[in-house]
């Protein structure tokens, strides 16, 4: 267990390892109690979350989900979350545990002048993921609705493992699976039922470490690390995100508009060559330069892929698939490539 | 926890088998369990000399990077040539196949001064 975002966190169960390859081969039970969830509800709820957000939950038909960011007036991320439309007039936003306190404040304040309410439920719901190409079969017993109707991306409030919960097909892993949003006292339930209705299939507990990894191949950016306040949308090659076509000022726009252009750097991913692995605050140079031109932000020895990934900034002009970067690991530099995002990508 | 009872073994969870002035030298079960998934060793050259305490090469696990520390000083006569290329030897024998380098010590005292089984296993009782 490790401290994280003022929660206490299980790093890893059986072993970090075994736990991503059991999601990519079977399933993962995730334990994500400490993401927030804050519901926004009311007649004036689409605009006051079309102003507060860059993308357009306006236009979210009920039932259906995004993924969003919401920015500061700079444009800066202050974080990454999924909206889902769980009414007209009622949404529920999960920003990361860090930021859940920031979010639900910048929420709370956009929503002035809306015929909107915000309640922040973050301390008093907890969050249980199944993720897996087993997910469906595992899951299906203790649910009323025929999982194979459920879309990816998407998110409705009814019945799971016998108590009410928001059940959304989605995840952060790469990944077929399903996030059941239910209350606290509800978890514990939850949790027991789908590891023991899942345990002849491969479902096995997994930790932060697996998740991470999984994201990781999954070419997902992670708060803090490859999005933070100084960081465009459009810089960590997310701009298609944003919904400059929607009617209405939203905040960060004007910004945004100006900035779309002139991105300062680039998200890229990397393909290290040799064993070595690249890790977060590492140098990137150009080839044999003495001077470097970025930072790795994420890297991993890819459990799946069996070689070194890493995702990093680089100068805007050399984020083309293919360049030829260095990565300085301990004093000694390590070629790497830049490849498309994701590392990994699932099968069916 | 398995701490074999005819090593000595250093605070950072090295141990050591000394053999008249010849000492081979690996990471405890301990350790390996600690560091997880290994996918890489980092080791010495042979004939380099390392120094009691400090870095000698480097594990790389799929989350972090662990230095490995010398228990004792002197000249490095040979390296475990199969963890390089089968590094998860590390974790699954880490007093057998596993073990990383052999050194001949410049300093008999220091591996006298290094823990027997049941100071290890004092060290790692406080540590859970």
């Amino acid at each position: 267990m490790i401290p994280f975002a003022g929660w206490e966190m299980p790093v890893q169960y059986k072993g970090l390892v075994e736990e991503h390859r059991a999601v990519r081969s079977a399933a993962g039970l995730f334990d994500l109690s400490h993401m927030g969830e804050i519901f926004i509800t009311g007649p004036g709820a689409a605009a006051a979350l079309d102003y507060a957000l860059i993308t357009a939950p306006g236009k979210l038909a009920v039932g259906r989900a995004h993924y969003s960011m919401i920015c500061d007036v700079s444009g800066g991320i202050l974080d990454d979350l999924i909206v889902y439309r769980l009414g007209d007039s009622r949404y529920m936003v999960v920003p990361n545990a860090s930021n859940a306190a920031e979010v639900s404040a910048a929420l709370s304040e956009r929503l002035a002048g809306f015929d909107a309410e915000l309640d922040d439920a973050t301390m008093r719901t907890s969050l249980v993921a199944i993720q897996g190409p087993r997910a469906v079969e595992i899951l299906q017993p203790f649910v009323d609705v025929d999982l194979s109707t459920i879309r990816y991306y998407s998110g409705t409030e009814m019945r799971a493992c016998g108590v009410p919960a928001v059940l959304a097909r989605t995840g952060y892993t790469g990944e077929d699976g399903f996030e059941l949003f239910v209350s606290w006292d509800d978890a514990l339930r939850v949790w027991d039922t789908l590891l023991e209705g899942g345990a002849d299939r491969g479902l096995i507990p997994a930790g932060l470490g697996a998740r991470d990894t999984l994201r990781l191949e999954a070419g997902m950016p992670l708060y803090g690390q490859e999005l933070s306040r100084e960081t465009t949308p459009f810089e960590a090659g997310l701009g298609r995100l944003v919904s400059f076509a929607k009617p209405g000022d939203f905040v960060g726009r004007d910004a945004l508009e100006k900035a779309k252009d002139h991105p300062r750097k680039a998200l890229v991913g990397l393909k290290l060559s040799g064993p070595r692995v690249a890790r977060i605050g590492y140098h990137v140079y150009l080839p044999a330069a003495a001077e470097p031109c970025g930072t790795v932000t994420s890297g991993t020895a890819s459990p799946t892929l069996g070689f070194g990934i890493a995702m990093g900034y680089v100068p805007a002009d050399r984020n083309a698939v293919g360049g030829e970067l260095e990565v300085s690991i301990r004093d000694q530099r390590a070629s790497a490539q830049v490849v498309p995002m994701p590392f990994y990508k699932r099968s069916n | 926890m398995d701490i074999p009872d005819n090593l000595k073994y250093s605070s950072e969870h090295e141990w050591l088998a000394a053999n008249g002035k010849s000492a081979k030298v690996g990471i405890t079960g301990y350790a390996a369990e600690q560091i997880g998934d290994i996918v890489f060793v980092e080791l010495p050259k042979v004939g380099s000399m390392v120094t009691a305490g400090v870095s000698f090469g480097v594990i790389e696990a799929v989350k972090s990077v662990s230095e490995l520390f010398a228990p004792v000083s002197g000249k490095v006569t040979a390296i475990n040539e199969r963890v390089a290329k089968e590094p998860e030897l590390v974790t699954a024998a880490p007093y057998g196949d596993g073990w990383l380098i052999e050194i001949e010590m410049s300093d008999a005292g220091e591996s006298a001064a290094l823990k027997d089984a049941a100071g290890y296993r004092d060290l790692i009782a406080g540590l859970q």
